[in-house]
């Protein structure tokens, strides 16, 4: 047996488990452990996105707020201004997200280290800024849905959640495989060759600008598509939800959790915080507020001094046989 | 033109103070090359220690400021000793990423100790006191907190260009192994400079609550205007981070007045980022 088929079977295992799920009595339907579910498939999704170009490589953007702004701003506006279906929003912000990260990126990628992480944060607050005076989008008020009728159709539910359940999972199966593919392929290598060493893998006529971009614009749609699916579960949007520097850290603190560059890395990450985050918020709320964020600021200082690696690096670490964590390539 | 020396004078005394907020975050980046997220939640903190004491002690923050520098001094060199140390070297990210959490920590302890309420303190020696120079009407504790800013920023370039201690420092910025091969304790580097840094945030923190009022996500935004203005700078570069930081006061008050309020921060990170794409490593950066 060897890694890539423990791999494989531990994905479609996933995949099984999850679909059945919704047809067991009390499995999803609107119960406070679907609504977490859900959001761990969403996060881990998110974390994955992020992961193309700042895991595999190397580009650490603190930016992607904007892209998940744009695409969750797409499906909302294709349903409230334009009384149409967010099928068509989703779709249109995706793909506006990665344009637009095309432009911004192309010329913040000649900066080096922290002046790269500074100009993305940078960014993010200038598209925070022009959301809230841009009255088209609904300014700082934001967009609120009108009462749509449920189902598939208008992809809302107000009493059994089981279709966002599926459709964070459907996204989930997407972002992953989209990333599974790109791993095994020859864009994987690439990826990798350009974290490892820009000019060695200029060197080999490897067009690092280009990988680079396309690795960008690829990410950013993925956050754009998780955008439009959070604009719809949460039935609003508006610019400080979206498009700001806490949920772009969402993005790093995840996948830096689960293991940075690592497939299985981003949903370990998610399943982790995310449970953590809505359980201490549920139930320690009588400690007052924040004590969810505090717990979860702790964990990502301890998890930074002691396992900066993630659990994924834990998981190696136990491995009998210790493979070498510094090969990497098909880091599964 | 009233209103344009007003608005130059506004930004002008902003400028000063988001130097000296600045100037530890930049010798902290320029020693050490690591970005200290939690710098804007020290402001915070210094601001909070000021006010209690302030509240409960009736110290006016012309004095209290010593409490917060001195206090910000222990938890800078408290974060550099339990958080910093053992995660230099181990990824790029991880000191970064081990102060945001830091951040998170201390904003939400406020939120959660102090409720999100905005205090400001009351009877004050300086308050409600203006000058007039030249039709444009000036806050003097506005002023103050500026005079005192560039008094600082004036010795810390001193205690940098002139004495053993500066010294020291900036051999530890240029190559650490070569400075400990010259006795230089760089373990002992590193804490005073984490350690002056948070002491420049907790005097400008603790003179600020004399005209700011303070609520768990005043820090916020100061951080990202010091990051900004860090890297407008040039790392490490005492003189760019003032010149940074009063083009970026006066942006903001230009914009501010002329254009709108609300695009005033979105002005500011424009022209950041008009500068750095020109200039990869900012004003004075090398």
């Amino acid at each position: 047996m060897n890694t890539k088929k423990i791999s494989d079977g531990i994905w479609y295992l996933l995949l099984a488990g999850a679909l059945v799920l919704p047809f067991i009595p009390g499995g999803i339907e609107n119960t406070f452990h679907g609504h977490v579910l859900t959001m761990v498939f969403l996060y881990a999704s998110m974390a994955q996105a992020w992961n193309i170009i700042s895991g595999y490589c190397g580009q650490t953007s603190f930016g992607h707020a904007v892209f998940f702004g744009i695409g969750a701003y797409g499906a909302a506006m294709a349903v409230v201004q334009f009384n149409s279906l967010p099928w068509y929003g989703a779709p249109v912000g995706a793909l506006v997200a990665a344009l637009v990260s095309i432009p911004i990126s192309a010329p913040c990628f000649r900066l080096k280290g922290h002046y790269f992480a500074i100009a993305t944060f940078a960014i993010v607050e200038i598209f925070n800024r022009l959301f809230m005076i841009w009255d088209w989008v609904g300014g700082a008020i934001g967009l609120d849905y009108p009462i749509l009728e449920d189902g598939w159709r208008n992809f809302s539910w107000s009493s059994d959640k089981t279709g966002y359940y599926l459709g964070a999972l459907f996204l989930f199966a997407l972002v992953f495989g989209v990333v599974r593919w790109i791993d095994s392929h020859r864009m994987g290598y690439y990826l990798r060759a350009v974290r490892e060493g820009q000019e060695t893998a200029e060197s080999l006529g490897v067009n690092s600008s280009l990988v680079k971009l396309s690795a960008m614009a690829l990410s950013a749609g993925l956050a754009g598509l998780c955008g439009a699916f959070f604009a719809q579960y949460n039935y609003r949007v508006d610019p400080p939800m979206v498009m700001s520097l806490d949920m772009s850290m969402k993005f790093v603190l995840i996948t830096i959790l689960g293991g940075l560059g690592t497939f299985w890395g981003p949903l370990l990450g998610a399943a982790v915080l995310i449970p953590l985050q809505e359980y201490t918020r549920a139930y320690l709320a009588h400690l007052g507020s924040g004590v969810d964020l505090i717990i979860f600021g702790l964990i990502i200082i301890y998890t930074m001094i002691r396992q900066p690696t993630g659990i994924m690096g834990l998981i190696r670490g136990l491995a009998p046989r210790g493979r070498d964590a510094s090969n990497d390539g098909g880091d599964r | 033109m009233n209103h344009f020396l007003q608005v130059l004078f506004d930004g002008l005394l902003n400028g000063l103070v988001y130097a000296l907020v600045a100037a530890g975050l930049s010798m902290i980046w320029g020693v050490m090359d690591v970005i200290n997220f939690a710098h804007g939640e020290f402001l915070m903190v210094g601001m909070y220690v000021s006010y209690w004491i302030g509240f409960f002690l009736d110290v006016d923050p012309l004095f209290s400021w010593i409490a917060s520098g001195a206090f910000l001094f222990i938890m800078g060199a408290a974060t550099y000793r339990l958080i910093i140390r053992n995660s230099l070297g181990k990824s790029a990210m991880a000191p970064l990423l081990a102060t945001f959490g830091l951040s998170m920590v201390l904003k939400n302890f406020c939120m959660n100790r102090f409720t999100p309420n905005f205090r400001l303190l009351s009877g004050t020696v300086l308050e409600g006191k203006t000058i007039s120079v030249g039709g444009a009407i000036l806050s003097v504790p506005q002023l103050a907190t500026a005079a005192f800013a560039l008094v600082l920023l004036a010795c810390l370039y001193w205690m940098l260009k002139r004495t053993r201690l500066g010294w020291a420092i900036q051999a530890t910025a240029m190559d650490s192994e070569a400075a400990e091969l010259m006795g230089i304790r760089t373990e002992n580097i590193y804490l005073l400079v984490f350690g002056i840094g948070g002491a420049c945030v907790g005097i400008t923190g603790g003179l600020m609550t004399s005209y700011l009022a303070v609520y768990p996500e005043v820090g916020s935004l100061f951080s990202l205007i010091a990051f900004v203005v860090v890297a407008l700078g040039g790392f490490g570069s005492i003189p760019g981070a003032l010149l940074a930081a009063i083009i970026i006061g006066l942006v903001e008050s230009f914009t501010g007045f002329y254009v709108a309020a609300v695009v005033k921060y979105a002005a500011v990170f424009a022209v950041y980022l008009a500068v750095i794409l020109i200039r990869p490593k900012g004003l004075f950066g090398w």
